[in-house]
């Protein structure tokens, strides 16, 4: 039991605990937010400090600390910072409740680490429900109505995703007598290549899998949850929710179906075909459903919808890849690095915008870059970016992710992505000309503390060297494409 | 005369010495938005210099060994086992061409600017975004990798939409502004998806690769015409080529200057640059370079048709570019890179100043309607002058600039496709007739409008005289065949000979017959009125009446297709689904659970059995198909 390499999740718990009490000890709220902060900055110290060795096994199996793993904790632990920093003003919207916000969501960004390095169905099913658990409190934070009704539904579809989840699990410890991913890829490969095999039964219990990651990366037809979740909850739950949560459910299911289910060829180009046409309905519900929107937190959540169809696209490469799959994972690690700056800086300027009251409405934001430069530019540059538009992050990461997909036979999913971005154009282009050119209800300028401002001007610079230069970035997503499994 | 060839530092500051102009102008917008002049000599300063580099960079093209000067940047993208993408500039006789039009362009029309937007309360914002357009399209010329030529191509779009939507208090604009971003963009799927193509069969998307024959020839025949053609859509897109012309009439909400740089001579002719640039990979596709061929002779008529009948004189010169574009097009497919981009670079010094002298006339009028005008060549000399010699280039009338450039494509037209060539040559007709229809309505008669004519100030005319000059004098380049030595591969001979020598062509007589029917009857008609135009009009009421409805495109896009198919179609019906399909079922089931139903009324979370019971049907289905497939 080396459990020192879990120090990172360790110090995360501490902090946790360490929220919770300094809210106890002190009337100042804002000790509370920088306890939060230092522990994450020890955590990502600490990750820092096991990052470079040789890949190892964790507690029996249960994890793995592989680049991979590394990858994603850094993306986690960087985001929960900027999402803490950039809600210092909203969560006074929420007094009495300073400590445990801050407690959970660093609970949901432990349950994020660990699900990034398990490889044990039993610990993916653990981190899965830590991270799912602190968001149903979470999302129900402001105690209205409208947050209860979207607490109450993403718990009961929780639930019944867990459900489908633990079901699948049982279907493939059933079929490869293993709950560790390097049993069931042993288990595989002992399945001779020509034969079926074993092969139902485990495709069964792939999609019930993938059905169940499904709800979490909020892909079609198990999105549905989505824009009434995005829209109830406290608006930087709604940031966190849109990318932890969902960066999450695709490093874990990328960790389930590669590599242990890339063999026999069969069967991963068969789920392969499957998540490609997953991704196709996916990108192409949430953009068409985006249109009519008139809600903006509804609107990026369909946004948010499509976004998850082009990650897929890059999933369904992996599938149809056979053995030289690092850079079709490559790929979609850079993809998300793309889409989480982007999402960073777009959520931010809302939460800024509704620190006071909600500002839901896309009318809400008319004028907002003469009110705001800070806030109307960096919205502005991530919206760009979600649509594609050179050379910003977005655009290369599609680009990345287009090109593999091209080249393991998926062209027909690459052009319907493609249409699919132009579609887009068309409501990310309407929010735009609402912050540019329409007449704002008030003159009044939008004031914002440092944290935020912070949180926003570093997006924008995420967003421009991941386009500009992807070279320096493309290193750190290839190093996060290794993975190892014990 | 032997030059030194220019530093390659140079070469790159081209285009960064506009995007420096832009990096320091942009923040002094929100402090200084209207009067700060200074600011407009840090954005002409920096496009003169370039200007002065692009001269240099041409003279270094003509004597550098292969005309060819490539410098490797820095790798953009690179990944170990994967794509590197070199972001390089490519200079060669193309490239260096296109430089010095840009470069000069650009740099008249912002010192016209300069007046012509003297009073704009947003005098800064426009000549960031003139620096802005200028950097990208410099940098869509040189760069020497189709990705980043992509990019560079969706930063002009994007440019060219801050630009068209620049006076954003005016609804027109906005909405034309969006029209043009979009139309482009279902353009740019095809150039994205050509990229995605070429790059997966051959694994790399350097230009002077994809163009060599060895790489060429490892691509399938039916692969590489459905490239070249996704690159076409592209240059249709940008280029505004029949049928996503639409956008390009709108685009002439922008303010006149811009509409002369961009909409006239620089970033529409990317699309036939980009068709250019990739020539020998459309000669490796002959399909390809019909439908090319084909599709710039028909926008060539069908814009000119529309051009005989509007009654706003910019948009008369829209339509005129795009029936312009399309005889360039037809150019290329027909005799290759020069003949094309002679057109390209004596239609950009015309067009521009043609637009110049609608801004100065509008300048003098305060209108655009040529109904309001009449009679001025009294009142705006200069203007008066310019704008004729430019339309007498225009009808490519001999001596002028444009009559050699549309022998160039006549003759490959006649050669290549005889029937085609008919389209070229109605179309000389037409640009004859609706250009001095233009003219003989705005300077001649009498004076219709109550606005008191002035002529504009030097800054505006200076410009314009020194756009005349290549406007009257660029086609003699050719007459010696020196620019198609230069582009291409033809011997020279004197200059005297061709000059003249032009005139003897039996072609010429035909081409310049046509020219001067179509100068004469618009003077039949505008001038001695023999005829009345009311008359013809009625004669010919039902084809007039489809060209000034546009032969119906934009109610086809914007009714049937945008607001019918798709908005009250598509849209509405997912959206109907959403609500009265999963919210009446939802209640029914409410209705029926009423235990739960109570509960659920309260919370309004009706939906959320129907949320589980689609997600449980989508699973099943998906493993259904999964168990079926395998």
């Amino acid at each position: 039991m080396n459990l020192d390499l879990l120090r990172p999740e360790i110090c995360m718990a501490l902090t946790a605990l360490a929220a919770v009490g300094a809210d106890l000890l002190f009337k100042r709220k804002a000790i509370v937010t920088a306890v939060c902060l230092a522990g994450i900055a020890a955590a990502t110290g600490l990750t820092f400090s096991i990052m470079g060795n040789a890949p190892q096994i964790i507690a029996n199996r249960l994890f793995s600390l592989d680049d991979y793993a590394i990858f994603f904790k850094f993306l986690f632990l960087g985001l929960a910072f900027i999402v803490i920093v950039a809600s210092v003003d909203y969560v006074n919207r929420m007094k009495d409740f300073h400590g445990e916000f801050h407690a959970l969501l660093i609970t949901a960004t432990l349950g994020a680490m660990l699900t990034a390095s398990a490889t044990d169905i039993i610990s993916i099913l653990l981190s899965v429900e830590l991270t799912a658990i602190s968001f149903y409190a979470l999302v129900g934070f402001l105690k209205n109505g409208k947050t209860a009704e979207s607490s109450i539904k993403y718990v009961l579809l929780g639930a019944i995703n867990s459900a489908v989840l633990l079901y699948g699990f049982s279907m493939l410890f059933g079929f490869t007598g293993s709950t560790v991913l390097s049993g069931m890829e042993r288990a595989t490969a002992a399945i001779p290549s020509g034969g079926a095999a074993g092969g139902a039964g485990l495709l069964f219990g792939l999609m019930l899998v993938i059905a169940g990651f499904g709800f979490k990366i909020a892909a079609v037809p198990f999105h549905m949850w989505a824009p009434d979740v995005y829209e109830g909850a406290p608006t930087p739950v709604t940031l966190y929710l849109s990318t932890a949560s969902k960066i999450a459910g695709f490093a874990v299911l990328t960790r389930i179906l590669v590599t242990p289910f890339m063999q026999p060829v069969a069967l991963a180009r068969n789920w392969g075909i499957i998540l490609a046409g997953i991704a196709a309905l996916t990108m192409t519900t949430g953009n068409l459903l985006a249109i009519p929107q008139v809600n903006i937190k509804r609107l990026l959540s369909y946004s948010s919808i499509a976004q998850s169809g082009y990650m897929l696209v890059a999933v369904a490469a992996l599938g149809m890849s056979s053995s030289n799959f690092l850079q079709a994972r490559s790929s979609l690690l850079y993809f998300i690095l793309a889409f989480a700056f982007a999402e960073l800086a777009v959520f931010t300027a809302i939460v800024v915008m509704s620190r006071n009251k909600p500002a839901d409405l896309i009318s809400d934001y008319a004028g907002l870059a003469r009110r705001s430069p800070l806030l109307g530019v960096a919205m502005t540059l991530g919206l760009l970016s979600l649509m594609g538009l050179p050379p910003l992050a977005g655009f290369m990461g599609k680009f990345y992710v287009f090109t593999q997909a091209a080249q393991h036979g998926l062209l027909w999913l690459v052009i319907i992505a493609v249409v699919n971005s132009v579609v887009s154009a068309y409501y990310y282009l309407r929010i735009i000309k609402t912050i540019w050119t329409d007449e704002p209800a008030s003159e009044e300028p939008v004031s914002s503390s440092l944290g935020p401002r912070f949180a926003l001007a570093f997006a924008c610079l995420g967003i421009a060297v991941l386009g500009v230069a992807p070279a320096i970035i493309t290193r750190f997503s290839e190093f996060g494409s290794h993975m190892f499994m014990p | 005369m032997h030059i030194m060839s220019i530093p390659s530092a140079l070469i790159w500051a081209v285009w960064l010495l506009p995007l420096g102009a832009f990096a320091l102008i942009s923040p002094l917008i929100r402090p200084f938005p209207g009067k700060a002049e200074p600011a407009s000599f840090i954005s002409i300063g920096a496009v003169g210099i370039s200007f002065a580099l692009s001269l240099w960079i041409l003279a270094s093209v003509l004597q550098a060994p292969d005309r060819q000067i490539i410098l490797h940047g820095a790798d953009w993208l690179s990944i170990s086992g994967g794509p590197v993408f070199n972001f390089g500039l490519l200079i060669d006789p193309l490239s260096a061409v296109m430089l010095s039009v840009v470069t000069s362009v650009s740099l008249m029309v912002q010192v016209y600017s300069r007046a012509y937007m003297h009073s704009d309360p947003s005098y800064l914002r426009y000549f960031a975004l003139i620096s802005l357009f200028t950097a990208a399209m410099l940098g869509l010329i040189v760069s020497s990798n189709l990705l980043s030529t992509f990019a560079f191509w969706e930063l002009v779009g994007l440019s060219s939409y801050l630009l068209i939507g620049f006076w954003f208090h005016r609804p027109s604009a906005v909405a034309a502004a969006k029209k043009a971003f979009l139309v482009t963009r279902i353009g740019d799927v095809g150039f994205l998806a050509a990229l995605l193509v070429l790059y997966t069969k051959t694994g790399t998307l350097d230009i002077t690769a994809l163009n060599s024959p060895g790489v060429l020839s490892a691509i399938s025949g039916g692969v590489l015409t459905w490239a070249a053609l996704g690159l076409f859509l592209g240059a249709m897109g940008k280029s505004g080529q029949f049928p996503l012309h639409v956008w390009l009439p709108d685009a002439m909400e922008g303010p006149t200057p811009v509409s002369a740089l961009i909409h006239a001579a620089t970033m529409v002719a990317a699309g036939v640059f980009l068709v250019a640039r990739m020539y020998p990979l459309f000669q490796a596709a002959p399909h390809a370079l019909t439908v090319v061929a084909i599709v710039g002779a028909f926008s060539a008529v069908f814009a000119a048709t529309m051009g005989l009948v509007m009654k706003d004189i910019k948009r008369v010169l829209a339509y005129s570019t795009i029936s312009q574009l399309g005889l360039m097009m037809l150019g290329i497919a027909t005799g290759g890179v020069w003949v094309g981009i002679f057109y390209l670079f004596n239609h950009a010094f015309f067009k521009s100043l043609l637009f110049l002298g609608a801004g100065s006339v509008n300048h003098a009028t305060g209108t655009f309607d040529l109904r309001e005008m009449g009679g001025l060549r009294k009142k705006i000399p200069w203007t008066f002058a310019f704008f004729v010699l430019a339309a007498v280039s225009l009808s490519g009338i001999w001596p002028l600039a444009g009559f050699f450039s549309k022998e160039g494509v006549l003759a490959a037209a006649l050669d290549k496709q005889p029937v085609l060539f008919g389209f070229a040559l109605l179309t000389t007709f037409l640009t004859a007739f609706y250009i001095f229809r233009v003219v003989f309505l705005v300077f001649f008669g009498d004076y219709r409008g109550s606005h008191g004519p002035h002529e504009s100030s030097r800054i505006m005319l200076v410009p314009m005289g020194l756009l005349a000059v290549p406007a009257v004098a660029s086609g003699w380049l050719n007459a010696n065949g020196g620019f198609e030595h230069f582009l291409g591969d033809g011997a020279t001979h004197g200059f005297w000979s061709g000059f003249i020598g032009a005139l003897a062509h039996p072609l010429a007589l035909f081409s310049l017959l046509a020219a001067l029917l179509g100068v004469f009857s618009a003077y039949t008609l505008y001038i001695k009125r023999w005829i009345s135009p009311d008359k013809v009009k009625w004669f010919l009421r039902s084809p007039y009446a489809i060209f000034t409805r546009k032969y119906g495109m934009d109610e086809l896009y914007e009714n049937i297709i945008a607001r019918n198919a798709l908005y009250r179609g598509v849209f509405q019906a997912a959206d109907w689904t959403d609500r009265v399909v999963i919210g009446g079922a939802s209640a029914g089931i409410a209705s029926l659970t009423t235990g739960a139903g109570r509960v659920l009324r309260r919370f309004q979370t009706g939906q959320i059995q129907l949320y589980a019971v689609a997600a449980v049907l989508g699973m099943t289905a998906i493993v259904l198909i999964a168990l079926v497939r395998g």
